[in-house]
């Protein structure tokens, strides 16, 4: 909505102002003091207040609109017709049978939509009116939140959370800086600081805030969290400062103020605008295969709706040609009647007919899978062996449409850092020009105080090695964004790291930095703290070091290195440069290159982490000059981030080597089963990573991924430099074919995997050059099919070097293949999210960088190892459930219509309806919806054991195998083949044109005679059995619930219809079904043929089943049948799992 | 299409306040249900433990279907079509002189002969062919409250009765188009003694009706009072009928709206063929076959039209048994049924003897 707005809005400005510069950004005043007269004039632009709208209706327009709302759907507006057909015409069934599941289901939704509407509302008015201290003409004044405006100057204490996005202006604390935790916008606990704007630090009571004239220009809002331009003109003595604003000025809403006392800042956006708001919006929707299935069964049930009716429609004309079997004697139409026109009678007839079958699709099917998918996804989350103890977190699931997907998947696109590895860092060793350093006390998170040492590997560096040495532990300590946080903080007296106690620790967003900045601690150099715009380092000695912090260069994944600029405490200055080896080799101009490359790709093949990291002397000049350029890109509003990055780029160069660094990032528990088991199941993994090849093809080997027995092709940069792209492509391809040819033989001898297999490497530059579109040369257009051929033969693929925007594109350039497969992203970080969004199932790992994927996924959970259970055990669980549940549900509406249908051919195409209204309206919501929901959420064809044990199981269900055509078609000839059985059968017993026959007698005591609606209710309780029954003999898993369910619904079924045939009194005017069923059960035949032909019509699904079982069966039946055999004599894995369900009950 | 439409979700923008209480644990609970670990039963169906279920389905399907089908035969049912179609029918006359509105009713009289005595109580029906009660039109062509005696649904018919509620202003009693085509011919049986007399078979014509609908569906307008023509006062006869509605019978207990004939009329047919329960003749005491064999006069007042809609009439005598009047249908569906459990029982041992061999041998070699 507040989105809609302010796009239209900005439309409107577009249009209205007619200069571009209004639209991209914003003015705003400072405490809305115009500025000095001769500055460049603006026209005030209007902003809204901070009102948070997050309700959807009021108090007035919630019926029409909600109304409104669920009538757009389709499917609701497609029973409204029928009932409004209902309403308006003559038709067969009463308006009450498609009236009542119709208000029902609108009733429930209505009622649950409004809950939510009045929750948010108490949410919104909670945030509008919590009280906000603002400064008004140099006094603080407390205001609602929600009247708020952009331009005021807000006043915050501790702890409080920002009511909206604000610049900061001045701080409590000297340096201009305060410290935020955005918890709540993505679950990152760590303290950020941000920093107020140079020029107005200093005005620290709300007097000297509130004489600030100034102005800030910035973007309009947008939902990035971490970027933001802007521009401040600070207007003292008239003349205008020029500041940048970036991101680290910028307190964003729902942020709160942490270890800062309290603070001054500005308004920018507000209510709607923030960006957390922009934020909350619009999440793509995900639809899953099974969907897709029942969209496509729903158009043929709609077109075999429709040609049914027509097809009776123009029967009945037919039929009525003759005048005396349209109009007989005993039956006439109405004077009114008779006087309409032909073609509106046969419309009328036409849309009776549709009514008439208007069950085939079923209301009750929606609701009933969105609660089976929303009261399954509870099983998820309750799943005990998703429980991380250690992260006290269990499994969520952020949406449930997508539970049987997880049944489905054929790709699985895994992250490696943090995901498939526990992104816990170690700092193993360090290469100073090829001497090694290793710190001997290895353990992460706390370091035993004063515990350093240092192990020489090789033997001590000469004198000028001694140097770079020292510059290269300077450089760690200098060259990162960490932050010390210091536990308890009394009355400003810190007690931190210089005490020598453990109190304090070290945080940043990269586990890397932590693990590197522990490590130089654990070899003597310990970084204390950033104060007053100097980093403080402990040396070996004892001594603190400082160092004026000048710039930081901030880390990026496009450049994969930061860097720093500082200045010694003798004015020397330093660039220091960390950075990937591939980022930074290219860059060095001097330093052992040669020894420290072959000890960082030694380190790599190892399955470390590996860093390199160089400096480079600055000139006073140059440190102007670099200072310029900084300021240059810095300021300018358009196009920031390129020119900072060319500003980067100009400056990091010359560098001269230092040395390397190696950290392990060990592999997550079960990671390597956990991938074992996905490719027995079927399912391709690729990895893909952001780390250098080197190392994700260690961690690939390490967790299986690839074995050993592998054959790797690589499609790296190294080899497109040999050979051109195309010849690459063409070999590899060749390659795989031929074996993949060969092996197709093989596979049929051996299963166990000794054939070779491929492993494909390639790197984010060759990606993008295969992935380039086409261009003159027409073999390239072909690159991307023969990639995916490539890639569609190897087992497993490793992408390294990626940018997370071309993970998504990969997802996407496989989601796009010819075989449409389902694909599913896991990962744990913000770069995961683009391809997490992308896949057909993002899954998102509770890991240590934020919670932004878990965020943006459809399912989170703790560890990568419970990728295993969600899939092969839950996914597949769901997939069963949700395609039996469609299935049956057309069945049972196929056998429920059917006959209906035939009962037209002996009522002279009257619509007259063969059932009961009672029953029409009940069938589907009382008497057959319970077994069949209940079903969908605990059938379990196979125990939850041997589902983990035997991953190939998850085969049996790929490519929606159970919701085919020819399945879905055996379904509908079943049910068709049933509503005969149950037609003609009580057809023969009723009918008397032989000679012989007569069934409409009944004995006992009396002799009377049965009608229509006997027949119609012979029918009937022989369908409700029937499909009850079939289901009954589709349940694998009897629990006491299902026998509850399944005879429970039997039995009410009975007792309704002697209830429903035994009360004459409130239902006098109708009074059809009085006493038809007793009547009809106190009858000997009515008995004996209920039951044959409740048998007669299981027959054939009980043959299939049995005869396929035996001489087809699927590896799923084959467990079972084994299970079975197995049960007879004593396994122990049968046994533990008995017990194990004894002990639970 | 709509599936789609129907599960798309709200898209608008949550903006969840977390609560204080986001603190508890979240370790999920260690029961059964939500471990999935619920006790079951897990059936399988195999060709091994269907093939008992087939078998006993068809020793007993076979038996019960030759008890059935022997009862049916020994049904004894006698029918004869009086419709007069042929020229050489007696009934051929009446046919073809029909009028709603002759005052001098038609007879015709049809021999018969029946070959064997009927031992039991015999019953005798009416049957219509390609009589349409089923259609909706006709079938939803009646008012049960009127029916049921409410004195002001007897004045002012539902509309569901129209074109048959009203006739000069006057409501018709009872409403509607089944009413209004209540069958009203005659049927009467003579049995000609060897000796040459003719005797009129007494004919029951009470209990042809279910007891609950004539004691509590239906039901006389003013209950209790002694009077019908005062009840039915302000109303008119539908249409065809011949005589008012609280003219149908002498006996009280069966005049009115709860005259059986009526009451077994307003029980619209299942299909187009249909036959109608019309008198019981009951067992004689000793010895005496109920209808001894010879030969015997059905005679007809032929009132009801059926030439128009190419209908037919018959007229059926029939003796029951405990399963009901004559339907071998249900005896062969079950002796069907059975032979088919049965070969299939056979077909499923091969199988499972074939495939379990094989399983096993599939098993050793793994």
């Amino acid at each position: 909505m507040g989105m809609d707005f302010s796009t239209l809005r900005t439309l409107i400005s577009r249009y209205c102002v007619g200069e571009e510069n209004w639209v991209d950004s914003r003015t705003i005043y400072i405490g809305h003091k115009e500025p000095p007269p001769g500055t460049e004039a603006f026209i005030q632009q209007r902003f809204p207040d901070n009102r948070i709208v997050s309700s959807k209706y009021t108090f007035w327009n919630f019926v029409p609109k909600n109304m409104f709302e669920q009538f757009r759907r389709v499917a609701n507006f497609y029973f409204l017709i029928i009932f409004l057909v209902q309403l308006i015409i003559d038709t067969p069934t009463s308006p009450i049978t498609s009236g009542l599941p119709l208000f029902f289901v609108i009733t429930v939704t209505s009622i649950k939509q409004g809950y939510e509407d009045w929750l948010r509302h108490k949410a919104d008015n909670s945030v509008n009116q919590c009280p906000v201290h603002v400064v008004q003409h140099g006094k603080v004044v407390r205001k609602q939140s929600r009247k708020l405006r952009v331009g005021d100057v807000v006043f915050m204490k501790e702890n409080e959370t920002f009511p909206c996005d604000l610049i900061l202006l001045s701080t409590s604390r000297d340096d201009g800086t305060c410290f935020v935790t955005t918890a709540s916008l993505d679950g990152e606990s760590s303290h950020k600081t941000h920093y107020a704007v140079q020029d107005t630090k200093a005005y620290i009571t709300e007097k000297e805030v509130d004489s600030i004239q100034a102005t800030i220009e910035c973007e309009q809002p947008q939902p990035d969290l971490y970027k933001f331009v802007g521009r401040i003109n600070i207007y003292m003595d008239n003349e205008p400062v020029a500041r940048p604003l970036g991101a680290e000025n910028l307190l964003l809403r729902g942020a709160t103020l942490k270890n800062t006392e309290h603070i001054y800042a500005v308004a920018i956006y507000t209510g709607m605008e923030t960006k957390m708001a922009l934020n909350y919006q619009s999440k793509t929707q995900k639809r899953s295969a099974v969907e897709k299935s029942m969209n496509a069964y729903l158009v043929v049930y709609l077109c075999i709706l429709i040609s049914k009716a027509l097809i009776n429609t123009l029967l009945k004309y037919v039929w009525q040609a003759d005048s005396n079997r349209d109009e007989p004697w005993y039956n006439n139409r109405t004077d009114t009647e008779r006087q309409r026109h032909i073609v509106i009678r046969a419309f009328t007839d036409f849309l009776a007919f549709m009514v008439l079958f208007n069950y085939i699709i079923p209301v009750s099917m929606y609701v009933t899978v969105e609660m089976q998918k929303f009261l399954g996804s509870y099983f998820i989350m309750w799943d005990d062996d998703m429980f991380d103890e250690e992260l006290g977190e269990r499994a969520v699931v952020n949406t449930s449409d997508l539970n049987e997907e997880l049944g489905q998947v054929e790709y699985v696109f895994t992250d490696k850092t943090g995901t498939l590895t526990e992104n816990n860092m170690e700092f193993i060793e360090c290469c100073v020009d090829g001497h090694i350093y290793v710190a001997d006390a290895i353990c992460n998170g706390q370091v035993m105080p004063g515990a350093t040492s240092m192990d020489m590997i090789d033997s001590s560096p000469g004198p000028g090695a001694r140097e770079h040495e020292e510059l290269f532990f300077r450089a760690l300590c200098l060259c990162h964004t960490v932050q010390v946080k210091e536990e308890e903080t009394v009355d400003g007296i810190k007690h931190g790291i210089h005490q020598g106690k453990s109190t304090s620790f070290y945080i940043s967003s990269s586990p890397d930095e932590v693990a590197l900045v522990e490590g130089m601690k654990r070899l003597g150099f310990t970084y204390l703290r950033l104060r007053d715009g100097h980093m403080e380092i402990l040396n070996r000695e004892d001594e603190i070091e400082r160092f004026e912090l000048l710039e930081v260069l901030t880390f990026d994944s496009v450049r994969r290195r930061m860097s720093v600029i500082v200045r010694s405490s003798t004015g020397e200055l330093y660039l220091f440069c960390k950075g990937a080896d591939s980022s930074i080799f290219p860059r060095v101009i001097s330093g052992k290159v040669e020894e420290v490359r072959a000890r960082v790709e030694h380190n790599a093949v190892e399955g470390l982490r590996t860093l390199c990291v160089a400096y480079r002397p600055l000139s006073p000049e140059q440190y102007t000059e670099v200072c310029h350029m900084l300021n240059g890109a810095k300021l300018s509003l358009h196009d920031r981030d390129k020119r900072l990055a060319e500003a980067y780029d100009a400056i990091e160069k010359d560098l001269i080597l230092l040395g390397a660094t190696a950290v392990e990032d060990r592999l997550q528990e079960k990671a390597a089963d956990t991938i074992e088991s996905l490719h027995k199941a079927g399912m391709k993994v690729w990895v893909l990573t952001g780390d250098k090849m080197e190392t994700a093809a260690a961690t690939c080997y390490a967790s299986k991924l690839f074995h050993r027995n592998t054959q790797i092709l690589e499609l790296t940069t190294k080899r497109t430099e040999e050979q051109n792209l195309h010849d690459v492509l063409f070999d590899l391809s060749r390659t795989v074919l031929r074996q993949h040819g060969g092996m197709a033989r093989d596979s049929f001898s051996g299963l166990s995997g000794d054939c070779t297999d491929f492993g494909l490497i390639i790197d984010g530059a060759t990606l993008s050059a295969v992935m380039r579109p086409a261009q003159e040369d027409s073999n390239s257009g072909n690159y991307k099919e023969i990639f995916l051929e490539i890639c569609r033969n190897c087992s497993a693929v490793l992408c390294c070097r990626m940018a997370p925007l071309q993970k998504a594109q990969i997802v996407k350039l496989i989601k796009a293949s010819e075989e449409h497969p389902i694909t599913l992203a896991i990962g744990d970080g913000a770069n995961d999210v683009s391809m997490i969004l992308e896949a057909h199932v993002g899954i998102g790992i509770m890991g240590k960088e934020g919670r932004q994927a878990v965020r943006n996924s459809d399912y989170a959970i703790p560890k990568f190892k419970h990728l295993k259970k969600i899939l092969l055990v839950h996914g597949h669980y769901y997939y069963i459930r949700i395609s039996e549940l469609v299935q049956y549900f057309f069945y049972k509406n196929v056998c429920f219509i059917f006959p209906q249908f035939l009962y037209q051919f002996f009522c002279g195409f009257s619509q007259q309806p063969l059932f009961d209204t009672a029953y029409l309206t009940l069938y589907n919501i009382s008497f057959t919806s319970l077994p069949i929901l209940l079903y969908s959420l605990i059938e379990q064809h196979i125990n939850v054991d041997i589902l983990k044990k035997d991953p190939s199981l998850y085969r049996d269900i790929a490519k929606n195998s159970l919701l085919r055509w020819p399945i879905f078609i055996y379904w509908t000839l079943l049910g068709v083949y049933d509503a005969i059985v149950m037609f003609f059968g009580a057809y023969f017993l009723f009918d008397n044109t032989t000679f012989t026959s007569n069934g409409q007698l009944m004995t006992t005591n009396t002799q009377m005679m049965f009608g229509n609606w006997t027949f119609g209710t012979l029918v009937f309780t022989v369908l409700v059995f029937t499909v009850t029954f079939k289901l009954a003999l589709d349940t694998h898993y009897w629990t006491w619930i299902n026998h509850f369910v399944i005879w429970g619904s039997l039995v009410f079924f009975v007792v309704f219809s002697l209830l429903w045939g035994g009360i004459i009194r409130p239902f006098l005017n109708y009074q059809r079904m009085y006493y038809v069923f007793m009547q009809m059960l106190s009858s000997g035949p009515a008995w004996l043929s209920i039951i044959l032909l409740i048998t007669a019509s299981l027959l054939p699904d009980v043959l299939k089943k049995v005869i396929c079982r035996a001489l087809w069966p699927t590896t799923t039946e084959c467990i079972q049948t084994k299970r079975r055999c197995l049960a007879s004599e004593p396994s122990t894995i049968f046994m533990l799992s008995q017990t194990s369900s004894r002990i639970s009950f | 299409m709509m599936a789609s439409s129907y599960t798309a979700k709200e898209e608008d923008g949550h903006i969840t306040v977390s609560g204080p209480g986001a603190l508890r644990s979240r370790k999920p609970e260690n029961t059964a249900f939500k471990q999935q670990r619920l006790p079951a039963w897990q059936p399988i169906l195999t060709a091994g433990t269907v093939l008992p279920a087939f078998f006993i389905i068809g020793l007993l399907f076979i038996p019960i279907g030759i008890g059935l089908f022997v009862t049916s035969n020994n049904i004894k049912e006698f029918e004869i079509d009086y419709t007069g179609v042929d020229a050489s029918s007696p009934c051929y006359n009446c046919s073809q002189s029909f009028s709603w509105n002759s005052s001098r009713p038609c007879t015709c009289s049809i021999p018969f002969y029946l070959e064997q005595p009927y031992e039991s109580n015999v019953y005798v029906y009416y049957g219509l062919s390609n009589f349409y009660q089923n259609h909706r039109r006709y079938v939803k062509s009646r008012d049960d409250s009127q029916l049921n005696g409410d004195p002001k649904s007897l004045m002012e018919p539902s509309k569901e009765c129209e074109p048959y509620a009203f006739h000069e202003n006057k409501p018709i009693a009872p409403c509607g188009a089944i009413a209004n085509s209540m069958f009203n011919d005659t049927l009467e049986l003579f049995y000609n003694d060897p000796n040459g007399t003719k005797v009129q078979i007494l004919l029951n014509t009470t209990g042809i009706a279910w007891w609950t609908d004539k004691h509590v569906k239906f039901g006389n307008p003013g209950r209790n009072s002694p009077n019908l023509t005062a009840a039915f006062q302000g109303t008119t006869k539908p249409i065809n009928w011949r005589r008012p509605v609280f003219d149908l019978d002498a006996d009280e207990a069966n005049n009115g709206f709860i005259n059986e004939d009526f009451i077994v009329w307003m029980r619209t047919a299942a299909l187009p063929t249909f036959r109608k329960l019309y008198r019981i003749i009951n067992k004689k005491s000793g010895m005496v076959p109920t209808l001894p064999r010879g030969n015997y006069s059905l005679e007809v007042v032929y009132n009801y039209p059926v030439r128009s809609f190419e209908g037919r009439k018959r007229m059926i005598l029939s003796t029951i048994s405990w399963m009901g009047g004559k339907n071998p249908f249900l005896g062969i569906a079950y002796i069907t049924v059975g032979s088919v459990c049965f070969f299939l029982g056979v077909v499923l041992l091969l199988i499972h003897h074939k495939c379990g061999n094989r399983n096993n041998n599939a098993d050793i070699s793994n």
